[in-house]
């Protein structure tokens, strides 16, 4: 499959955008944070809270005071959900309170149930103004896969989890059907604003945030908008009082200004060593290192390690048209991982010839020299070139025939 | 028989002069399909590796009455190139390239409805009916002329089930990989749908993943309509929830869209389950 175009390159030159080399690798995703993700909102016209983030426990109560030195809201900044439980969200009454509650989140390490046992290290701060809740509602926006287009999604329960909400009380959820063509209408805004009980006196308000909820979704090409909770103010406001913005990685070319937007902090070393070399890798926490040729089969070999009595290191897919050069590159990435007790390779030679594997797979043990055993399993077109290549190195590889026989033997090493 | 591409296929090749559309549509005309042309704009008029180069998806159609046309186009273009095609009035479009932004595949969704065109794809491996033609990536060397269907979301893994389908001497009828994206133009209902009206196709392997519910459809259809054998095998059982794995489709959200839920769904449907990719071939020993 043709890859994504990598970061570096632009789009190819104009008159030969056809003849262009297409390069197989895929874009590196960027998550971003709730207060970029209200920066990006405010700018197409949906009204937040007024805030600045915060580096410093000194930057947190200059904030405060600048808002007005009231009540104020600090708010830890991580890439995962479930902050206010973990206690990285806090209401504090004046600016010299926010400061002392920042020192605190600061530097703290934030467990939620979607950071996993390890938790998140707490770098930034969210440092907004205080606002008075009379309403919790929920607005969602994503691209649905069955009907083929944008679905807008609003409850009146907001600040809970929409799964959850859709788990018990599905009613609650009203959904329209965005047409690529017109975008989001007037009247199908009005029927959720209605469907979901706002005041007749603010659904007007609520048209504007959705259609500005929609334009955002577009302009960024976004996958995913949350809104939770979208809050009506004492005063009858809209306000978006949390936000998240997901965007769809293979759009990122389009929008150079958000790779800036990339918290490293918040990533993976190795992965973000891996999304140099072009490689798409996530690690995961077993002792089997994985390279594997295409998504589908990346994922099947951490499926048959699992039945085999192991526990995959690592998602590795090198693609279908990897290179000496790549497997070389994934070597290096499986080995950083201190947790790697055996490397299992599982390609299936379609375009990839086996004969090409092997010479990538002994230049590359050769050169880095691997020190943990290696079981290779390869299939297709001159597979019987690769085995005697492997064979006839001198290197102490096991080779396996089958998928099954190889995640037995790679397990039994991994012992 | 089989369904979808034969040998009275025309086909063209969008992108035809680019590394990967020079060296897929040799591979289909060596692998005996009648690649009547392609396109690369500019260029209409020359000869590219004894193909005639078109400017335009209409010229090729008025000059060669091509009716499929496989697209090696980079991303940003990709989504132009299928409007392109349906307009055209090619029936069938299938489209490789990885990588088109989901806003762009829905507009060509949006475009191509009412109009007849099929689309497969986009980022997927193509499609192959053993020993006649093929359009896309899927190796031909590793086919035989049989009774069995492929229709899966991944490429390699549709390499495996052919190769294992190969080696038990069950061969197949048209393998179709209908790819990883979350909108994608022709889904798993699609596919067998067609395969119920094909006499040669005896059984179905079936190759889903993570995410989206697709696969929970499928299951439902094939409850209610389905009466071939099914072998299915979802890849990603042990994959973490919130992770996109490759393919932009794969991705547990919210909880949903897990290789148990689908599996389950498979089996109530009465579908052949396997736990390991290693065992497609023998479940449909055991089913045919």
């Amino acid at each position: 499959m043709i890859g994504t175009l990598p970061r570096s390159r632009s789009i190819p030159r104009p008159g030969h955008p056809f003849g262009a080399t297409v390069h197989h690798v895929q874009g590196t995703p960027v998550k971003i944070h709730e207060y970029q993700a209200k920066a990006i909102l405010a700018r197409h016209g949906v009204p937040v809270p007024r805030g600045e983030v915060a580096f410093s426990a000194e930057e947190a109560g200059a904030i405060a005071r600048r808002l007005g030195g009231g009540v104020t809201v600090v708010k830890a900044q991580i890439h995962a959900g479930g902050r206010g439980k973990g206690g990285g969200v806090k209401v504090v009454k004046d600016a010299a309170a926010a400061e002392e509650t920042a020192k605190q989140i600061l530097g703290m390490t934030l467990v939620t149930h979607q950071t996993g046992p390890e938790g998140r290290k707490v770098e930034r701060l969210l440092v907004e103004e205080g606002v008075k809740i009379a309403k919790e509602l929920y607005l969602g926006l994503l691209v649905d896969r069955a009907a083929g287009c944008p679905i807008l999604m609003a409850s009146a329960e907001g600040g809970m989890d929409i799964e959850e909400v859709a788990e018990s009380n599905p009613d609650a959820i009203k959904k329209v059907a965005i047409s690529p063509v017109t975008g989001l209408a007037a009247f199908q805004a009005r029927q959720l604003a209605f469907g979901i009980g706002i005041d007749p006196a603010h659904v007007n308000k609520a048209v504007k945030v959705m259609q500005a909820i929609y334009e955002t979704f577009i302009a960024t090409d976004a996958s995913m908008i949350e809104i939770n909770p979208l809050i009506v103010t004492e005063g009858g406001d809209l306000i978006a009082l949390d936000a998240k913005v997901t965007f769809d990685d293979n759009a990122l070319y389009k929008h150079q200004e958000f790779r800036d937007l990339r918290d490293l902090a918040e990533e993976d070393p190795l992965e973000i060593e891996a999304s140099k070399f072009s490689l798409n890798y996530i690690r995961l926490d077993g002792t089997i290192g994985c390279m594997v040729n295409g998504a589908g089969l990346a994922m099947a070999t951490m499926d048959i390690i699992k039945l085999a009595g192991g526990a995959p290191a690592n998602f590795l897919d090198v693609g279908g048209g990897a290179n000496a050069e790549q497997i070389r590159n994934a070597f290096k990435i499986l080995m950083s991982d201190t947790n790697v007790k055996a490397v299992f390779i599982n390609i299936f030679g379609g375009i990839l010839r086996c004969d090409v594997l092997a010479e990538g797979v002994i230049a590359a043990v050769k050169e880095l020299g691997v020190p943990v055993p290696i079981v290779i399993r390869m299939e297709g077109t001159n597979v019987e070139q690769g085995k005697a290549m492997l064979r006839d190195s001198g290197l102490n590889f096991t080779t396996a025939d089958t998928m099954g026989d190889g995640a037995d033997r790679v397990v039994a090493l991994a012992r | 028989m089989a369904v979808l591409i034969d040998k009275s296929t025309r086909l063209i090749v969008q992108g035809l002069t680019g590394r990967e559309g020079t060296f897929h549509a040799k591979a289909a005309a060596a692998y005996g399909t009648n690649v009547v042309g392609g396109v690369t704009p500019g260029k209409g008029g020359s000869e590219h590796e004894g193909f005639a180069v078109f400017n335009t998806v209409a010229d090729a159609v008025a000059k060669t009455s091509a009716n499929a046309s496989v697209i090696f186009v980079p991303p940003p273009f990709a989504a132009d190139a299928i409007m392109e095609a349906a307009d055209a009035g090619i029936e069938l479009i299938v489209c490789i390239t990885e990588g088109i932004p989901v806003l762009d595949t829905m507009k060509a969704l949006a475009f191509m409805k009412g109009r007849p065109s099929r689309l497969i794809g986009p980022n997927c491996p193509g499609l192959i009916t053993a020993g006649q033609a093929k359009a896309g990536i899927i190796p031909g060397h590793i086919c035989t002329e049989g009774r069995v269907g492929i229709v899966s979301k991944s490429g390699t893994l549709t390499y495996e089930a052919i190769h294992q389908l190969t080696k038990l001497g069950f061969g197949q009828t048209t393998c179709i990989g209908i790819g990883g994206d979350p909108l994608i133009g022709t889904s798993f209902i699609d596919a067998l749908e067609l395969f119920a009206g094909d006499a040669q196709t005896e059984a179905v392997v079936m190759i889903g993943e993570i995410g989206g519910s697709a696969e929970q459809e499928a299951a439902a259809w094939i409850q209610a309509h389905f009466k071939k054998p099914v072998v299915g095998f979802i890849a990603g059982q042990t994959a973490p929830p919130g992770r996109r794995m490759g393919h932009a489709g794969a991705i547990i959200s919210g909880g949903k869209g897990t290789a148990d839920e689908k599996m389950a769904a498979l089996s109530a449907a009465g579908v052949t389950v396997v736990n390991s990719p290693a065992d497609i071939g023998q479940a449909i020993a055991s089913r045919l």
